[in-house]
């Protein structure tokens, strides 16, 4: 057994062992799950895809003669200012006001609060108009400026839903081409799209949420962030297989973390065709590695982790009733064919495996060279429904 | 086929005076190239274009180009009409399952995007699946 302040002082002291979750598979296989837990610390997960539910809390300084902004723009996508005077919440999915969505399908979704977001983080001008119905204390009525991230006063993405433990893998068995969030899918299941870092995401090499809580310290963007809360839709009572990985999305945060740290390389506002915007990001956590179980948890493997196949056509997804048509592991689903039902299919991942290679290695050197501690969480995600009310809970969970 | 054969994606572009002729059959008859349509219209000033593969032998296909041109049909390789940006792309891989030639695709195992100007029929797919316009088109 290891304690955190342990591990902190061995990061401290540049003696932490850290390697990242696709290097543990390894390690363990060659010298066994008991002696590779004494030995590693710290094992590094990442993952970078689309995630919606995202967003950015931003200020802006006051302004003189001052302003109550009740309406705010920026780059023409709205932002939500009924916070306080020069607070806003810009939400990834929100679309430019001229943006002509999908009045002609499928759109292009060419700009929108996900780009904002790059944009700022990228140091790129960006311009703030403001309305206000005039107070006593906050006469000015309009407001508009050039701005960059410098000039916000603060800046900080939190978002209420991010790093899904593990997610749908969809395809389409309607006889039209369909444009969703899981990508173009075309006719006859001719096609297969997967969403998840497998064997390095994050919440899939900590299933029960053992370590992962209110506090854990966390790659956010390029920067570093937090878990803030469980995020929006937890389901940890989704189904498990023998290793406790669950079977749908299950687990989710909501992450918190300073914009101005962030590296564009890692946050990126997207166009999805026929859907709409919104933004892919980067998150990296440290799985401290406490005891043997903590260590056997990280060495799953792709092949050990199922997930759903469902039909995204007409007749499944959208109706909001059961469409699953199978499992597949991700080992199947990353070699770029599968064969479901006597059929040949190519797949195709929506989030980046590289990139997610990337954040592990680089959480990795952060902690390696002492400047990345670990959070101890002042308490853990639930590891089931006992923290959602009865009259809350939906009929599966 | 001899190993003299070659594929090349090209666009053909007619002033209106040449839209009713039949060029494609012109390709087929004399000079035994194999026309693949991708594309074609004609647009309301009625110039015409025509995006297709053409599969044949080398020298048949390097006098086919240049009789079309005597004839006054401008010919575009496609090759550099199709960019993608490296830099832009954040190589997650949507676009290498709906690349019919898969001139987009995955390198196992380091799973990171490229791309074959070779390959590429100008499908379009590419376009609508990438999520950070990594990948846009002169055309």
């Amino acid at each position: 057994m290891k304690s955190y302040e342990e591990i902190n002082a061995k990061i401290r002291a540049g003696k932490a062992v850290v390697v990242t979750a696709e290097e543990v598979i390894h390690i363990a296989k060659d010298i066994g799950i008991k002696e590779a837990a004494q030995k590693i610390d710290v094992v590094t997960t990442g993952t970078f895809g689309i995630m919606c539910s995202s967003g950015a809390f931003l200020n802006f300084w006051h302004t003189k003669p001052k302003i109550k902004m009740q309406r705010v723009w920026l780059d023409n996508v709205p932002a939500y200012g009924g916070l306080a005077a020069v607070d806003c919440y810009l939400g990834a999915t929100e679309l430019d006001i001229n943006d002509p969505a999908n009045t002609h399908h499928p759109g292009n979704f060419r700009h929108g609060g996900g780009h904002v977001i790059e944009d700022l983080i990228a140091g790129r001008e960006v311009k703030l108009r403001a309305e206000a119905y005039g107070t006593d204390c906050y006469p000015r009525r309009t407001y508009e400026q050039t701005i960059t991230i410098n000039d916000l006063r603060q800046a900080f993405i939190f978002s209420p839903r991010n790093c899904y433990q593990n997610y749908n893998v969809a395809t389409n068995c309607s006889d039209q081409t369909i444009y969703t969030y899981m990508g173009v899918l075309k006719p006859h299941m001719a096609n297969i799209h997967y969403s998840s870092a497998g064997q390095l995401s994050p919440l899939l090499n900590d299933p029960y949420y053992r370590s992962i809580g209110i506090g854990t310290h966390i790659f956010l963007g390029g920067g570093e962030g937090f878990v803030a809360w469980p995020g929006t839709q937890h389901a940890p009572s989704d189904p498990r297989n023998e290793r406790g990985i669950p079977l749908g999305g299950a687990g989710t945060l909501a992450v918190i973390g300073d914009m101005k740290q962030m590296d564009a390389r890692f946050i990126r506002g997207v166009s999805v065709t026929g859907y709409g915007v919104s933004l892919m990001v980067g998150i990296g956590v440290p799985i401290p590695i406490l005891d043997e179980d903590m260590l056997y948890y990280t060495t799953v493997e792709d092949k050990d982790i199922q997930a759903p196949l469902c039909d995204y056509g007409p007749d499944g997804y959208p109706t909001g009733e059961p469409c699953t048509l199978g499992y597949l592991n991700y080992a199947e689903l990353k070699s770029g064919e599968v064969e479901f039902e006597g059929k040949k299919i190519r797949t195709a991942p929506l989030s980046s495996y590289s990139k997610a290679q990337e954040i592990a290695g680089t959480l990795k050197q952060w902690i390696s060279d002492g400047k990345f501690e670990l959070g101890q969480p002042s308490r853990l995600i639930p590891g089931d429904s006992s923290f959602i009310r009865k009259e809350d809970r939906h009929d599966n969970e | 086929m001899t190993t003299n054969n070659i594929t090349q994606n090209v666009i053909l572009r007619y002033s209106p005076d040449l839209v009713g002729d039949p060029i494609v059959y012109l390709l087929v008859k004399e000079y035994d190239l194999i026309p693949n349509i991708i594309k074609a219209s004609v647009n309301p000033d009625k110039e015409g274009y025509i995006l297709l593969g053409l599969t044949g032998e080398k020298e048949n296909y390097k006098r086919a180009i240049e009789r079309l041109q005597e004839i006054g049909i401008s010919v575009q390789s496609l090759v550099d009409r199709v960019n993608w940006d490296e830099d832009k792309c954040t190589q997650c891989g949507a676009c290498t399952a709906v690349c019919p030639s898969q001139a987009l695709s995955l390198q196992r195992p380091e799973m990171t995007v490229t791309f074959d100007g070779d390959k590429c029929v100008v499908c379009h797919m590419c376009i609508q699946a990438c999520p950070v316009n990594a990948v846009t088109l002169d055309f």
